[in-house]
């Protein structure tokens, strides 16, 4: 049944990339202002879940409602319209290397705003200023260390305010203290903006501090989803074992 | 066999996809510029000491056969109409291929690896109009101009040879290479390079564009880039040549 407080809904969701099934048959709902940590071994789908979601992939069956608009139908005007409510930090940060970090972060406010220079830089501001970069403004993606890249693709994903945040394995390859500090400002975001915001991790410690529902995958299948507790009684072993701290 | 097939159609939408989008607002400008400097500018020193080599040598090949056969005087026409005709625009293609074309594949290829393209199409920006149109424009617009720069430094080079072997003046020079050379032995040959320039930008910028081998892939799509651009330039100067003949028979006496 479908919730009309849902910002994202994934309706039996299957995706392969040739004979290879990547989703199959994929249910799930995230409530508006909750996150979601989608947990997994490597190479269960988790990653391709945003990308669908996103619509950089099609879904082979099924529906993807976001913000209540399905967005497996959706020509490029209305894709352009979805996306615009949504953020995406990329695994590796993904920013362009030809582009001072600055110029990252300005460029979608320059083409998809009418805001002035001035409204531009005090945006860029004020969102360099939450991800701890004021002063690496002017530095190539290329100067910048592996935290100090994630910190600055979540800096560009939230640029334009989204409603619904994706973020790709935020606090891989982060040292602990680097890893919580991008936990932290994931809190941050749901607690100031009340946005949606969907975690693709394999840190368990971090998901339980900032998840409040989670979704399990093997092999493609969704094989947990709910709130921590509710994943400890999973009677699927791989689902218990994931969520598991220890 | 079926697979060439399948990469000619795929090629050939994504040049049709790339006339379109060149008429479909937004336009790209700044991206624009920022293409014409890297492919343009950046490949002026290399187009400009290759063609001076290149005249210098020919000349010193052709001279002692022309003042064999008693046809010293005809030596600048020689160069002039080498080099106008066909030497320029094809060495400046070829040239281009390959600077340009495996710089576009492995610049492309590797934003595909690294997300940077899905990241721009997140953004709600037309990753094709912002990545490739401003480079294929680019590459058409650049080369009829870098091909003038090869004509002349040709020219030039070949004079530096013909100075130093029979002292002949630069004026006198300059007054036979252009006497039998006709506007249409200039303007066709150097327009064709127009599409040569396309089908560097477009060939390479498919091959990276549409790579899917990960970081393996940046290398591949660089090295077919060059290789596949510089055969269909070559093909396609046969067939542009047949058409320069057709459109200025004189040309063809």
């Amino acid at each position: 049944m479908r919730n009309a407080n849902a910002a994202v809904i994934f309706d039996h969701v299957s995706k392969a990339f040739g004979t290879k099934k990547v989703l199959r048959d994929v249910s799930f709902e995230v409530p508006a202002g909750q996150t979601l940590c989608i947990l997994g071994r490597s190479g269960t789908g988790k990653s391709v879940t945003l990308k669908l979601l996103m619509s950089l992939i099609k879904p082979d069956n099924g529906k993807i409602l976001v913000d209540g608009d399905d967005i497996t139908g959706l020509n490029e005007a209305g894709l352009s319209r979805v996306r615009r409510k949504m953020g995406f930090l990329f695994q590796d940060a993904a920013l362009f290397d030809s582009l001072t970090l600055y110029d990252n972060l300005a460029l979608p406010l320059r083409r998809l705003t009418q805001k002035s220079q001035d409204e531009i830089e005090a945006i860029i501001d004020r969102v360099l200023g939450q991800v701890s970069l004021s002063m690496d403004r002017m530095k190539m993606p290329s100067e910048l260390s592996g935290g100090m890249r994630k910190r600055a693709g979540l800096a560009r994903a939230l640029v334009l305010e989204p409603k619904i945040l994706l973020a790709d394995e935020p606090s891989s390859g982060l040292d602990r203290i680097t890893a919580s500090e991008i936990d932290q400002l994931l809190l941050e975001q749901k607690a100031e903006h009340g946005t949606t915001i969907l975690v693709v991790t394999h840190d368990v410690h971090g998901a339980r501090r900032v998840g409040d529902r989670f979704a399990v995958f093997d092999k493609g299948d969704l094989i947990a989803f709910g709130t921590a507790a509710e994943v400890e009684q999973s009677e699927h072993e791989t689902a218990r074992r994931l969520i598991s701290e220890e | 066999m079926f697979d060439w097939i399948e990469f000619v159609g795929d090629v050939t939408l994504f040049g049709f996809r790339v006339i379109v989008d060149c008429f479909r607002p937004p336009f790209e400008g700044g991206q624009l510029l920022r293409q014409l400097a890297e492919i343009g500018s950046k490949s002026l020193p290399l187009v400009i000491a290759s063609g001076f080599a290149l005249g210098t040598v020919m000349t010193l090949h052709t001279r002692s056969t022309l003042v064999t056969l008693g046809a010293a005087a005809t030596i600048p026409t020689v160069q002039a109409l080498a080099f106008f005709v066909e030497l320029g625009p094809l060495v400046a293609g070829l040239l281009l291929a390959g600077r340009v074309g495996s710089g576009i594949g492995a610049v492309l290829a590797n934003m595909r690896a690294t997300e940077q393209i899905d990241g721009i199409e997140s953004l709600s920006i037309d990753a094709f109009k912002f990545l490739v149109v401003p480079r294929v424009v680019a590459c058409v617009l650049v080369l009829p101009l870098l091909t003038i720069f090869m004509d002349f430094s040709g020219l030039l080079g070949g004079y530096l040879s013909e100075w130093a072997a029979s002292r002949m003046s630069f004026v006198l020079y300059i007054t036979r290479a252009f006497a039998n050379l006709e506007w249409s032995n200039f303007i066709a040959p150097t327009l064709k390079t127009a599409v040569f320039g396309f089908i560097i930008g477009t060939i390479s910028s498919y091959l990276g564009y549409t790579t899917n081998e990960g970081a393996q892939g940046v290398g591949r799509a660089a090295t077919r880039s060059v290789v596949l651009s510089s055969l269909l330039i070559i093909l396609a100067d046969v067939i542009l040549v047949k058409i320069i003949f057709f459109a200025f028979p004189e040309n063809a006496l």
